[in-house]
């Protein structure tokens, strides 16, 4: 029996694929063209395949769970892939750049004269009360200016088809290793498709990691030490830490590896006496990065490392307090920030947002709870947020107290009718909705990933598309089009 | 290279090794028991001594018999050192040298943990067991064949190879010692060729019968087959091969007095004794003082090159 798209209906939702009930968008013509010559037991052979090699290949993603301990699951994956127009792509990136850009000039702002603040821009209270700034940090200067190496930016594109961000991740953004490794997996299972659209690679995002990193180095020497600096197995992004590693021949360390002596300099442990390391990549947040600097309870981190980096002797990635800029409520005044630094207007809108701490914006969060969504300024991961349109009475009501309390630390925004993709769901299509994490890196140069890591709430109507909590994700073609 | 890592990748090689060497252990005993007359086979319970398990063992299983046997050393997640145990133990400490490790032997050693992790009921059963093993030993041979042809051969191969030779020298002993309580009263009129039947399973257990016949004598006796499998020089399962092979790459490290002072030790002990001449009972002790040499050559290594253990915080 061939795959049925008669039925196919996303309903108020822009799909990335169909115009309409059975009827293709132009760049997704040929791949819907094969999946109606498939037969269904056929897209459920080429998924099964997928999840075979992802399971051999070992890409897993780690949960912890108080019952069973530590389980390392299966990456999720859907094979068929999502697709952006190159012109598109191009005007996003541009825009992406110009973000990264400016929230970098206003991090390193903060951290020296606070002009955005004199000049009325950027309200103090917003500073005095953020959980990301970091005291230890100011007057620093960390090489090129540059304190968010390593970027990710969710984007997402609403009804009427524009592509808005939603969040930029600056500390410790995770899952590029998961967009190189569904490439690999796709081309597996689609390799006629490869011929005919020939998507933009992707591979070439570890070398240009390396090269931002070495730049980093405090030593003018060929070949700097460049380490990744984990928490360890246990962290759900194990997986990726050792990939990248891997990808770049950098060193894998946990922060028992290294320790600081009193020249300030950073070394590891070895088999042949203790090592310098130049640049580390750390991918353990701030708070438990040096106990001697930040929290005292950290065993994860490494006693002196900010002192290593203030004394210019260690390259560190992110720079420790560049989360000051990932925060919900900062990120309501980015627009603002990029025509304060840079006169010019912003490439790719923000989802409208309203500040609970400005009572005009208040109230109106307060009266129209049932239809947003509401936000701490500081939790990832799709953790402790109001979904208005979903919500009961009582857990409105809780929301209303949290924000009267805390005003500062709420942001509230319309919910968005995310974009869908057809997902394969048993041995049919269904839509299924999606956000896109692209990666941006700063150092010399400034690296957009072409395209990103899509995600893919895998659960009908679901728009929680975070791997922890039953999201799956896509591969992301980047294709040249004729128009 | 960092001390943890050559530490994980030491062990790495060591449960892999010690997984493969399980099975021919399963497999040598299981031939032994079909070739010998119920009455004075020797059974499985010499397996939990030779494995070192007893008290592992008695804590988990009630009756020493052939299935619980089989199913402690096979697949009893209770044991440390059983087959599953083993190659559970060696994906984790895989899962964090993963990037100094060639990109394939992990996906190699991911499948090898799931075949093991899958069959495993198939290999409790009489039938099943057979082809449960050989998947074992040659998903181990295709991981270590897989190391040897593309690996750099820096410290994390001299480390992966000394721990996969420390193991093997250890499990040919135990493998041999399998065989070296006296099973036959002398008078026995049969004795003589069920002892021999029995040397060529040890010699096969070890893929070591054609090798033994082509280069040692057509004739299977217990002294040439000691011989061979102790002092043999070339043939990669000896335990002197083995030990020779530690020697040269803790040789290539750097600050490698102390371990290689120990490994000399250790080959001057083997030196000393002919096996061959050996009573049953003074081989078991003289295997006995070559696993103690091995555990003192482990903690040299440890202590030089891998690092410190982690202090127990006092808690209260």
């Amino acid at each position: 029996m061939p795959i049925e798209l008669k039925e196919y209906d996303p309903g108020p939702f822009f799909d990335e694929m169909m115009a309409g009930k059975n009827r293709a968008r132009p760049l997704a013509k040929e791949i819907i063209g094969l999946f109606r010559k498939m037969d269904s037991g056929e897209l459920a052979t080429r998924q099964d395949a997928a999840n075979l090699a992802i399971k051999e290949m070992g890409i897993t993603f780690t949960v912890y769970n108080e019952n069973d301990g530590m389980i390392d699951r299966n990456w999720p994956f859907d094979i068929v892939p999502r697709i952006i127009e190159k012109h598109e792509w191009d005007r996003i990136e541009a825009g992406l750049k110009q973000r990264v850009k400016a929230l970098n000039l206003f991090i390193n702002d903060l951290y020296h004269e606070q002009k955005i603040i004199r000049d009325g821009v950027f309200p103090a209270e917003v500073l005095a009360e953020s959980k990301n700034f970091r005291p230890q940090c100011v007057g620093v200067n960390p090489p090129l200016g540059v304190w968010a190496h390593i970027c990710g930016s969710d984007l997402v594109r609403d009804a009427d088809g524009t592509m808005y961000v939603l969040e930029d991740n600056l500390r410790v953004p995770s899952g590029v290793s998961y967009m190189l490794e569904n490439r690999l997996v796709t081309k597996r299972v689609f390799p006629e498709l490869f011929e005919s659209y020939a998507p933009l690679p992707v591979d070439d995002y570890p070398t240009q990691l390396y090269e931002m990193l070495a730049a980093l180095s405090p030593r003018n020497v060929k070949r700097p030490t460049v380490a990744v600096l984990t928490p360890g197995i246990y962290n759900s992004a194990y997986f990726e830490h050792a990939y990248l590693a891997m990808e770049m021949g950098a060193e894998l360390v946990e922060g028992r590896d290294l320790f600081v002596d009193d020249d300030d300099c950073v070394y590891m442990r070895t088999v042949s006496g203790l090592q310098r390391v130049d640049v580390i990549y750390r991918r353990i947040d701030d708070e438990f990065m040096d106990p001697e600097a930040f929290r005292d309870d950290s065993v994860l981190g490494v006693p002196g490392l900010l002192r290593a980096w203030k004394a210019r002797k260690v390259g560190l990635a992110n720079a420790p307090g560049a989360g000051v800029a990932d925060d919900k409520v900062v990120y309501a005044f980015v627009p603002e920030i990029i025509r304060y630094y840079l006169d010019e207007e912003p490439g790719i809108p923000n989802v409208p947002t309203y500040r609970c701490m400005y009572p005009e914006e208040r109230q109106y969060v307060l009266d129209h709870l049932e239809d947003l969504v509401i936000k701490p300024a500081n939790e990832s991961g799709g953790y402790g947020m109001l979904i208005g349109p979903r919500s009961t009475k009582a857990e409105r009501k809780t929301f209303a107290g949290l924000i009267k309390k805390n005003p500062r630390n709420y942001i509230a925004q319309p919910t968005l009718g995310l974009s869908t993709v057809p997902t394969v769901v048993g041995q049919c299509l269904e839509p299924r909705h999606v956000d896109l994490r692209p990666f941006i890196l700063s150092g010399r140069k400034t690296f957009v990933t072409t395209g990103g890591l899509t995600r893919v709430a895998l659960r009908k109507g679901s728009l929680v598309v975070n791997s922890s909590q039953g999201g799956g994700s896509k591969d992301t073609w980047i294709v040249e089009t004729d128009n | 290279m960092l001390s943890r890592v050559a530490e994980n990748i030491y062990w790495l090689a060591r449960y892999v090794e010690r997984a493969e060497n399980t099975a021919r252990l399963i497999r040598v005993n299981s031939h032994l028991v079909l070739d010998t007359p119920s009455g004075i086979a020797p059974g499985w319970e010499p397996l939990v001594d030779i494995t070192g398990l007893r008290l592992q063992f008695e804590t988990v299983e009630r009756e020493p018999n052939e299935r619980n046997i089989v199913r402690f050393l096979i697949g009893d997640a209770h044991n440390h050192g059983s087959i599953l145990s083993s190659l559970a133990a060696a994906r984790e400490n895989c899962r964090t040298v993963r990037e100094v490790l060639p990109r394939s032997s992990w996906e190699k050693l991911n499948e090898l943990y799931l075949f093991a992790k899958e069959n495993v009921q198939s290999g409790l059963t009489k039938s099943g067991r057979d082809d449960f093993l050989d998947g074992i030993i040659s998903g181990s041979q295709q991981l270590v064949g897989l190391l040897g042809s593309v690996m750099y051969r820096d410290e994390a191969w001299h480390f992966s190879r000394i721990g996969r030779n420390l193991e093997r020298a250890d499990m040919t002993t135990r493998i041999i010692d399998v065989r070296s309580t006296d099973l036959f009263p002398d008078d026995m009129l049969e004795s003589r060729s069920l002892d021999t039947l029995q040397w060529i399973s040890v010699l096969r257990s070890m893929s070591g019968y054609q090798t033994y016949r082509r280069h040692v004598a057509i004739r299977v006796s217990r002294a040439d087959v000691l011989d061979f499998l102790f002092h043999n020089p070339l043939f990669p399962r000896s335990f002197l091969h083995c030990i020779s092979a530690v020697d040269d790459g803790i040789g290539k490290l750097e600050n490698s007095g102390p371990a290689l002072r120990g490994i000399r030790a250790l080959k001057l002990k083997l030196r000393r004794v002919n096996v061959a001449e050996l009573s049953q009972a003074q081989l078991h002790d003289f295997i006995d003082v070559l696993q103690l040499g091995i555990i003192d050559l482990h903690n040299s290594l440890a202590a030089t090159y891998f690092p410190p253990e982690l202090e127990l915080e006092e808690t209260g």
